[in-house]
């Protein structure tokens, strides 16, 4: 086990990655070979993110699993160090999931489908990658490796939407997402380079994540600096957490997306972008944080009002859950910025709940436009009656999302409020008002698109596949799960977050 | 007599050898018959990996001076002899569909590439700048012969010509600016420029401006804003395998001539060239970058993209210094990169050509669904030159941008990754054309319908291409993912012409 132990985070992103080099080899139109192929891979690397999370020793804390391979030697010096605390193994999780799952609802892709399983795999092996390094410059590798694929997912395998008084079509959303993150790339590379560049006034040149934070620990760099450097990774990072304003690439790349990228993309990339921040921002820039927090907790309440009020208006069931998204990665940001040690803990619970949640009505969304093609909840209505299950799934996870107790989304919020509470009062008033609005948009999006007359059109309608329904259960049951259990997850966020500088 | 003429006379062996073969290619082109001329690519190929192990086995390991210090034979010039020849031989397999296809006077193509590559391994090698200029003159004037080369038709005509007027052009400044350091400092060799320079205290006026001439001279060679405007319009005139041709090989080897001449030569006064350097790298990656944004037609573009990668090379040369190899090597490394990249790309778009002879941007619509393999090896190859892991584009720009930032030109990188982000933006609007298609034909290719490729794209690349599009596959991955034998190499040829580290 000790072997295995070793090399087993090397393993969850190499699975993926061969995994989807294998595939290109596949003939092009075995559709489901390629599909069961991938299920495998993805489903190997599910149960690798388990292991990592259940032997992930949360009583002796820090960073485990410890592994390096030299890559370049001095004067560069870059090694791809792997080694995940709690955070990190807790999102791993949350990848190895919604990877999983987004897989499995993807037999419905026959356009060019081995290149569709290639791109998501190598998507996925990038989301490991960025979760299970300790250096910078392999942090950056995987972090762009997950934002490549993204272009052609949603350009090549999207849908447009004729909106009535606009347009929006698949290429447009595509290159609008694309450059956007590459955008808030740019900043994090220039960031990157000038953490080394102090780095190297300090008398060491190197990446390495242990080195700069040991650096960091002793003082090395000045406040200044600093303060300069934070807002690179601030913005840099937040322009894919879906921070105000850069969020705008967020909702409309979610609505073209096709199911399983919607998923993955809301679930677990837009997450990259907050880890980014309290990886590289808050650990290696203690003092930059503390100065930019007060910005940082704004423009995060800004985000969960702006993006609630912004879903109470949406008339697409996509649009909503977009916005959605952007109001609750908005706690995720406030959480991370009060610095306080509950506000981060509910930040990355948030994180997790959040992800499940959003993957979860994403693919309810996706089969519901399956069987009804419009995604217009005035269009949709009664869906109750023929699509019971879909309508309960949906309805645990808009729950969920405004925060009922016995769910996830109540610890988490709970925890970011109690945080923001105690540093900033008057945003968490705002916040608190933010969580009401957003049982506005939930409740008027289930009545709307569940309850009321059925319409004729649907009498035909059949429920969920049963992949969905397993998918969407297990997912329900997770949020239940952490909802009325949190103990497990907490346990190693605590101790990860309780040794993060500054908190 | 000149003293030590005839030393060592066999490290140039290469050279001769090289010459030859182009000599050779020449007399057996007169009685070959016309059908079967791509003979004489063969025997060009032929050589040229002869002539790679013949380097290896002869001059590694070697560091040599000869005639007194005219031409150095050290790890610096095996790198780049190797390098060319390479790309030779990439360049030939490439060309050999397209010569049988489109050109005249067929064996001629092959000499002349052959002579060029000659041009180019002295330009590594020299270490005085009238040698320096000679070996240009030699790789200039087969260029202008192969940018005509496509005699019937008018734009290969004007790209031969305007060509050869912008060349004579800057190789007076070039030569007048040579003629103006030799007036100040009495010499041309580069270590001598060097020793001068270090000994004194402030540079003249003259000097300054014979050093601004030669960068800009070079700067005209190498397409740099604003020394640029001849290159688009040469690039979309000259046969395909020649625009790839000059876009891979004649910067690499301008770059080459430009690393020895810094390093060896002008370093003492880095304080002097340094801004201006860095300045005229910031417009021209700006200025080719934004130029591109608005071309559509492919071989433009690829020549706007290139004046961008040029300026972000610049920046390298920028930030060279006399205690640290990292910006040198990561030029190189940029230099290998780029050019299995480009090669990449190119012999793509050149194998399209052959199939439908077409070069504008909206003739790849659709491709991807046609020509599978060869539309992804094209946007690989692009999304490499925009700089996206796990393809060589991101590794030499980050080991690059690392050696700006060891030497403090942070702006300067910051400025390099933000230009990377508008070149993506273009590189994805010929990528948009090859994949996405508007939904309902997806719905129409998942029907069995018809869907719209493009026209001339049903027979299959050539095996010569592929073979090209197989190995700079391998070379642009292997880059990307584990650069570090490159890098040895790299270092040792980067030590070479930095002696004192």
């Amino acid at each position: 086990m000790e072997n295995f132990d070793q090399i087993v985070l090397a393993l969850v992103i190499f699975v993926p990655l061969v995994g989807a080099i294998l595939a290109m080899f596949m003939p092009a139109d075995r559709q489901k070979d390629v599909w069961y192929f991938a299920i495998v891979v993805a489903g190997l690397s599910l149960i690798l993110s388990v292991y990592i999370f259940v032997r992930y020793d949360y009583g002796a804390g820090g960073f485990q699993f410890h592994d390096n391979y030299p890559w370049l030697p001095t004067p560069v010096d870059i090694n791809l160090t792997l080694a995940v605390d709690g955070i990190s193994a807790l999102l791993i999780l949350l990848n190895g999931i919604i990877l999983f799952g987004g897989v499995l609802i993807s037999q419905t892709i026959v356009y060019r489908p081995r290149d569709f399983f290639v791109l998501l795999l190598a998507l996925g092996a990038g989301v490991f990658g960025t979760f299970a390094v300790r250096d910078l410059f392999f942090l950056f590798f995987f972090y762009e490796l997950a934002v490549l694929p993204m272009y052609l997912l949603i350009g090549v395998w999207g849908s447009s939407t004729d909106f009535r008084t606009f347009f929006r079509t698949k290429d447009y959303a595509a290159m609008k997402l694309f450059i956007f993150l590459v955008a808030g790339s740019v900043l994090v590379w220039i960031g990157i380079l000038a953490m080394y560049m102090g780095a190297s006034d300090a008398g060491f040149s190197t990446f390495s994540l242990e080195t700069l934070g040991g650096l960091a620990e002793a003082g090395r760099f000045s406040e200044n600096f600093q303060t300069w450097v934070f807002p690179l990774f601030m913005i840099g990072f937040g322009v894919l957490a879906g921070l105000w304003p850069f969020h705008t690439w967020s909702p409309d790349g979610h609505v073209s997306a096709p199911t399983a990228v919607s998923m993955l993309h809301a679930g677990v990339l837009m997450k990259l972008g907050a880890y980014g921040i309290i990886r590289v921002g808050m650990v290696l820039l203690p003092e930059g944080a503390e100065n930019w927090m007060p910005v940082l907790i704004t423009l995060g309440t800004v985000n969960v009002l702006y993006g609630a009020v912004s879903a109470m208006s949406q008339t697409d069931l996509k649009y909503i859950i977009g916005y959605s998204s952007v109001s609750h990665m908005g706690y995720v940001l406030m959480g991370i910025a009060t610095l306080d040690r509950i506000g981060v803990g509910g930040a990355v619970l948030q994180m997790f709940s959040h992800g499940i949640m959003t993957a979860l009505m994403f693919l309810l969304v996706g089969a519901i436009y399956d069987r009804t093609h419009t995604r217009d909840i005035n269009v949709l209505r009664g869906l109750f009656s023929r699509m019971g299950v879909t309508g309960f799934f949906f309805a645990i996870a808009g729950l969920a999302s405004l925060g009922l107790p016995g769910l996830s989304g109540f610890i988490a919020e709970f925890m970011v409020f109690t945080g923001a509470f105690r540093t900033y009062l008057p945003l968490a008033v705002l916040a608190v008002i933010g969580a009401a609005l957003t049982a506005v948009y939930i409740l008027r999006l289930l009545a709307l698109t569940f309850f009321g007359e059925s319409d004729d059109r649907w009498e035909h309608l059949t429920d969920a596949s049963p992949v969905e329904k397993a998918v969407g259960g297990v997912f329900v049951l997770i949020l239940i799960i952490v909802g009325v259990w949190p103990e497990p997850l907490m346990r190693l966020i605590n101790v990860s977050v309780d040794a993060l500088p500054g908190v | 007599m000149i003293p030590g003429l005839t030393d060592n006379l066999q490290l140039l062996t290469p050279e001769f050898a090289l010459a030859g073969l182009a000599l050779l290619v020449f007399a057996v082109d007169l009685v070959v018959p016309a059908s079967r001329k791509n003979l004489l690519g063969w025997l060009s190929i032929a050589g040229l990996v002869g002539l790679i192990v013949l380097s290896l086995w002869m001059l590694w390991g070697e560091s040599e001076s000869l005639y007194n210090g005219l031409l150095a034979v050290d790890a610096f010039s095996l790198f780049f002899k190797i390098f060319f020849l390479g790309l030779g031989i990439f360049i030939i397999l490439s060309s050999m569909d397209y010569v049988d296809k489109h050109l005249t006077s067929r064996g001629e193509f092959y000499g002349l590439i052959l002579f060029s590559i000659l041009g180019m391994n002295v330009m590594a090698q020299s270490r005085e700048l009238l040698t320096a200029y000679i070996s240009l003159e030699l790789l200039s004037f087969c260029l202008y012969v192969l940018a005509a080369y496509a005699r019937n038709e008018a734009k290969s005509n004007e790209a031969g010509l305007k060509y050869i007027i912008i060349g004579a052009f800057s190789s007076a400044l070039l030569l007048y600016g040579v003629s103006m350091v030799y007036s100040t400092l009495g010499v041309t060799q580069f270590d001598s420029i060097s020793a001068a320079l270090t000994n004194t205290a402030d540079v003249s006026p003259a000097l300054w401006v014979g050093m601004a001439l030669i960068l800009v001279g070079l700067g005209f060679k190498l397409a740099v804003v604003p020394f640029h405007m001849w290159a688009p319009d040469v690039y979309e005139g000259a046969p395909f395998p020649v625009t790839a041709y000059l876009a891979i090989a004649s910067k690499a080897a301008a770059f080459a001539l430009v690393l020895r001449l810094f390093a060896e030569g002008f370093l003492p006064a880095a304080d002097q060239w340094q801004i201006v350097v860095a300045v005229l790298a910031g417009i021209t990656m700006l200025g080719g970058n934004l130029v591109a944004l608005a071309q559509h037609n492919i071989k433009r573009l690829m020549a706007y993209s290139g004046i961008g990668q040029v300026g972000i090379i610049l920046t390298g040369i920028a930030a060279m210094s006399a205690d640290s190899i990292l910006p040198v090597s990561g030029v190189m490394l940029y230099l290998v990169g780029y050019s299995m990249t480009n090669m990449l790309v190119f012999a793509g778009l050149i194998s399209f050509f052959n199939m439908t002879g077409k070069d504008e941007i909206a003739d790849f619509r659709g491709l991807a669904d046609g020509q599978p393999f060869l539309a992804a090896t094209i946007a690989i190859g692009l999304f490499s030159l925009g700089g996206l892991p796990i393809f060589a584009g991101f590794t030499i720009k980050f080991y690059l941008f690392t050696a700006l930032a060891s030497q403090g030109l942070l702006w300067l990188a910051g400025l390099a990754i933000f230009s990377s982000l508008i070149s993506l933006y273009y590189y994805l609007q010929v990528i948009r054309q090859m994949y996405i298609r508007p939904v309902e034909e997806v719905a129409e290719a998942i029907a069995g319908g018809e869907v719209h490729v493009p026209e001339g794209t049903d027979v299959s690349t050539s095996p010569l291409i592929l073979a090209v599009q197989a190995v700079t596959l391998v070379g642009v991955f292997w880059v990307g993912v584990y650069p570090a034998p490159f890098l040895m190499v790299i270092d040792a040829a980067s030590h070479a012409i930095l002696p004192g580290l």
